[in-house]
């Protein structure tokens, strides 16, 4: 069977420019990860698996990539990162067991260091709602999550009907669930 | 006399996290009720705090770490240190294995909580005591009600782990085996290890909402009456992101347990979105 035209022609993207690549992100990626992503053979197991890769822009395997190559830019910027909840189902179908949630980890924590514009802004501002409960608690208090979550994106009636309705089933408490000595993750939380 | 005052009382230490801890109460009590009635004693590890969750090691991997650690120097030593949540067990496993391979990591944990690692500290979800203690010699089969329920078991992510963390024990197949016991018979189907979309559900609910009908479409396709969750983070986004017409109850693991060994409370059932109690009086199993 003759195959087309189009099976040939690989997708249409940027061309890389060797000039871009930077080794020295890629070794700092690895050592913060804790995994080797350069035994990524493309195989696109964790791609096939992954339950969201149709909302991601790179698949998991081309991330693999990008940091192999040492494209930061790309690699720092896309939403892929932000997407990925690490269920680890990419990790348990790997073939070369890489932790490749790990290397989404370490690759968000890049991006907010060099104050590249995330992409996903409403999950980095949930996932800093949570810290900063954990921070005031030393537990995570849903409901105040869920209200400074809603008033920071200035839209406190989308989810309003599921809000209530949790509440009616008591399924979220007005007050915290909190710690006796939350002073003492003020070591966890100094700047 | 029980059998389960006949067989030698366990004692271990309990990590219930802040889901159980709040949103599914219903989770925490019936899991206290269960092990109870089996002679298990729960003792919740005083002044515990959130393990990070997920959103700690998606953005600062030491705080996510030093999270993990409080709880881990809170844990008394010589008794394991059990814990209900998935996500939790994942959390409190992966700073053990840091603490195991990182003399610097060793050296942050004595510095903050001002005393050596237990390398000896055992974390381990529920589901590993209930297949290790032999449970069935625990409760008489007088205090068994039988189920007559068919159930699509779902473990979530919970049965991923990264490949540092393997091999530990696989909970594969622990909900089929105990709920069998109890008289469930549980259906195979496709999505019983596809991921709930945990904290997609508050900024993207758009991609969580088709996951979660897919999923419950899926069990009751597959001839199932119920869902059974392993992890009450996944029952919360199964109950609260579904919009299908007519959904199918979702329990918890533990609650089915309690409901079997008698001591289940009806207010854990009135705190479902869905409610499950119709299906539970069709089957003449009002708690």
């Amino acid at each position: 069977m003759e195959r087309s035209e189009a099976a040939m022609t690989p997708p249409k993207g940027p061309p890389i420019r060797l000039s871009a690549l930077d080794p020295q992100f890629s070794r700092e990626i690895k050592r913060l990860a804790g995994t080797d992503f350069h035994a990524c053979l493309q195989c696109r197991s964790c791609s096939g698996g992954c339950p969201f890769s149709d909302h991601m822009d790179y698949m998991p395997n081309g991330v693999m990539r990008l940091v192999q190559l040492g494209l930061k830019q790309e690699a720092l910027s896309c939403n892929t990162i932000w997407i990925c909840v690490g269920c680890h189902t990419c990790s348990i179908q790997c073939p070369m067991a890489i932790d490749i949630p790990g290397v989404m980890d370490a690759l968000r924590e890049r991006a907010l260091a060099e104050h590249v514009a995330v992409i996903e802004p409403d999950i980095l501002a949930f996932h800093r709602e949570v810290l900063n409960s954990i921070a005031r608690y030393g537990r995570t208090h849903k409901l105040e999550i869920m209200l400074r979550y809603k008033l920071k994106r200035r839209d406190l009636f989308s989810d309003l009907d599921v809000g209530l309705r949790m509440l009616a089933k008591r399924k979220l408490d007005l007050t915290p669930s909190r710690i006796a000595k939350t002073e003492e993750l003020q070591k966890v939380f100094r700047p | 006399m029980t059998a389960a005052d006949r067989a030698a009382p366990i004692e271990v230490s309990y990590f219930p996290g802040c889901s159980l801890a709040t949103t599914a109460k219903e989770n925490n009590q019936s899991l206290i009720e269960s092990c109870a009635r089996l002679g298990i004693r729960l003792v919740e590890i005083p002044d515990w705090n959130c393990c990070g969750s997920s959103s700690a090691h998606s953005i600062d991997h030491r705080i996510a770490f030093d999270l993990a650690c409080r709880n881990l120097a809170l844990a008394p030593a010589g008794r394991p240190l059990v814990t209900a949540c998935p996500s939790c067990t994942l959390r409190l496993k992966h700073a053990q294995h840091l603490l195991r391979h990182d003399a610097g990591a060793r050296g942050r944990y004595e510095t903050l909580w001002g005393r050596p690692y237990d390398p000896d500290l055992h974390v381990r979800h529920f589901f590993g005591l209930m297949v290790e203690i032999d449970w069935r010699s625990r409760i008489g089969n007088g205090d068994v009600v039988p189920l007559d329920l068919t159930f699509a078991p779902y473990y979530g992510c919970m049965l991923n782990r990264p490949a540092a963390l393997r091999p530990s024990t696989d909970h594969h197949g622990v909900m089929e085996r105990v709920l069998g016991d109890l008289g469930m018979r549980s259906v195979l189907w496709a999505s019983s290890t596809q991921c709930c979309g945990t904290f997609l559900t508050v900024a993207r609910p758009d991609i969580v909402t088709p996951k979660v009908n897919a999923i419950l479409q899926n069990a009751a396709d597959s001839g199932a009456e119920c869902v059974v969750t392993a992890c009450a983070m996944c029952h919360m986004n199964l109950e609260v992101r579904c919009t299908l017409k007519a959904p199918i109850p979702i329990f918890h693991f533990s609650e089915l347990i309690a409901l079997a060994f008698g001591s289940a409370r009806r207010d854990w059932f009135s705190r479902h979105l869905i409610d499950p109690r119709p299906l539970l009086s069709r089957k003449g199993l009002a708690a």
